[in-house]
């Protein structure tokens, strides 16, 4: 069974989250051109390697961040979007 | 060995039979490469050399033939689409399909069954009709029918699924079909390569070089090719190529697992398919049951098979046909899937002169492969978007302009 650590609840069963997408910063849309909006609506880097991704506890409401390895299939961290930039 | 027999084998009028020559090195220049040696690089190969006369074409294939989604997918032909511009392109592709078999001179399997989507909601039969009516719109033979109709088709059905979400009525497309996916690859390469098409498998695009805006070389695990005319055809392996020109796209990449079961006499003459059960179902010609169900949840670029699916699958399958209870599981696998938000492919050129694409196929890309040869050397040969590629160009997203078929493709590949 492959599990994943809620930052709040520990090891749980991967069953027990939904999937978030790619983490990106969301340009100002006030600023931004409609190429550079519908890049940041659209576009992905679909390539594998490690990047971060939104994760949710779907028992317990959590919403976090994964760094995932998407080529081995492997997470390295995850932890709460308050520590973003914390290392 | 008797003589008799050894004669023959060591006789030169009957060389050993041989699909595909392998060449023996690649030449310094071509008119067009193609990378990869699935279905559709090798479907446009052949219509570039058949129907255009651009014989000087290399197909790049880093494994073997057939090795990405075409050797691994569950053979699904349709064109009961949601869109017009989806329905338009699929049905061209059906149409190919039909005299494929004598004009590549192999047999592909092309068998007619008749799909069905089953609806277990009002939603999902409001679905049906609206797609049903866009369908007979556009001349696709498709319509919505009640439980007796599918009882009479499929007599093993329970359409009751245990009392926990009676099936209500169907979306029915009669010319729904499976095909034998590894012998439509072979067939367009070996018709390709009789054109004088080169297939170099075991050969991995490494980089391409562009001038500018231009294409001007492909480099490869064998040597650097010059040429200005490059097709990415590599389906999950699309944001991997697009990254070394520089192309953004809205590709992700999720695997999409299948299984089959030993094989059963013949019961199941249709296609049967239920999105809110996450399940299909067909029988193939040597009585397995061939069945899938939706995405992996998560992006991985892997091919590795999960126990959460076959268990997902098994359980619904009980559902809808509870006497297979003991009948075993053979083999299970998984392919790559390279899929976009609105559920449909992204072709033609793209704003680097001499690239062009053909990606996106996500879990649905198999039955395409006829139209999407055809229409791609179409567009190679022209050097502009054919009619039924331009509403799927890759400008679409910056222009807001979306075919959306989520409600056409998520389950039902
Ligand atoms: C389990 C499963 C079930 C499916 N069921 C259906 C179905 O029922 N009906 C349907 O219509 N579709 C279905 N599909 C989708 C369908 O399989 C694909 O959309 C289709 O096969 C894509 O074909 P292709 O020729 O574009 O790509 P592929 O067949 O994936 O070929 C791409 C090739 O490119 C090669 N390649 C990659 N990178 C490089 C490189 N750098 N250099 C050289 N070569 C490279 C790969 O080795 C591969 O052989 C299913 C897919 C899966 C995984």
């Amino acid at each position: 069974m492959k599990l994943l650590r809620c930052p709040i609840n520990g090891l749980r069963p991967i069953q027990e989250f939904y999937y978030g997408g790619e983490y990106r910063p969301m340009p100002d849309p006030d600023a931004s051109t409609d190429a550079q909006w519908a890049d940041y609506v659209f576009n992905r880097d679909g390539a594998p390697g490690v990047r971060l991704e939104w994760w949710y506890h779907l028992a317990s409401g959590v919403w976090f961040l994964a760094e995932h390895d998407t080529a081995r299939d492997v997470f390295l961290r995850t932890f709460l979007f308050e520590e973003l930039g914390q290392g | 060995m008797p003589y008799q027999l050894l004669r023959f084998a060591l006789n030169k009028k009957y060389p050993e039979p041989c699909m595909f020559p392998t060449p023996e090195r690649l030449k310094p220049r071509y008119d067009v490469v193609i990378i990869g040696g699935g279905g559709h690089g090798l479907a446009c190969a052949y219509y570039l050399a058949r129907d255009h006369g651009i014989r000087n074409v290399a197909v790049l294939e880093k494994s073997y033939i057939g090795a990405g989604g075409t050797g691994r997918n569950t053979a699904i032909v349709r064109s009961n689409y949601l869109t017009p511009e989806g329905v338009a392109l699929y049905d061209e592709s059906v149409r190919l399909f039909q005299d494929l078999s004598d004009d590549l001179d192999l047999n592909l399997f092309y068998s007619r069954r008749g799909h069905f989507t089953l609806a277990h909601s009002d939603a999902s039969l409001r679905t049906m009709r609206w797609r049903a009516e866009v369908n007979k719109h556009l001349g696709v033979d498709s319509e919505v029918v009640d439980r007796q109709f599918i009882k009479a088709k499929c007599p093993e059905i329970d359409l009751d699924c245990g009392h926990n979400a009676p099936v209500m009525g169907a979306l029915y497309h009669p010319p729904g079909a499976i095909a034998r996916h590894d012998a439509v690859a072979w067939g367009y390469g070996r018709a390709a390569c009789q054109r004088g098409v080169e297939i170099h498998q075991g050969t991995t695009v490494t980089g391409i070089r562009t001038e500018g805006d231009r294409v001007t070389a492909v480099e490869t695990n064998r040597g650097v090719i010059e040429t200005r005319c490059v097709l990415s055809a590599v389906a999950g392996y699309t944001p991997r190529i697009t990254s070394m020109v520089g192309l953004r796209t809205p590709i992700t990449v999720h695997p999409l697992q299948a299984c089959v079961t030993e094989p059963l006499k013949p019961w199941l003459n249709v296609i049967m398919v239920s999105a809110s059960l996450h399940i299909y179902v067909s029988q193939s010609s040597r009585g397995e049951l061939v069945m899938g169900a939706s995405l992996d949840p998560y992006e991985v670029h892997s091919t590795r098979s999960t126990l959460d699916f076959v268990e997902g699958l098994a359980g619904h399958l009980l559902e809808l046909f509870p006497f297979l209870w003991d009948v075993k599981l053979l083999r299970q696998w998984a392919g790559l899937s390279d899929m976009t938000p609105d559920f449909s492919p992204i072709m033609g050129t793209t704003r680097i002169d001499g690239f062009l694409i053909d990606a996106g196929w996500g879990t649905w890309g198999f039955k395409a492969t006829p139209v999407s040869g055809k229409t791609m050397a179409w567009t190679i040969a022209h050097g502009r978007d054919h009619d039924l590629v331009k509403p799927f160009r890759l400008s679409r997203f910056e222009e807001f302009d979306l075919v959306g078929e989520k409600g056409a493709a998520s389950v039902g590949h």
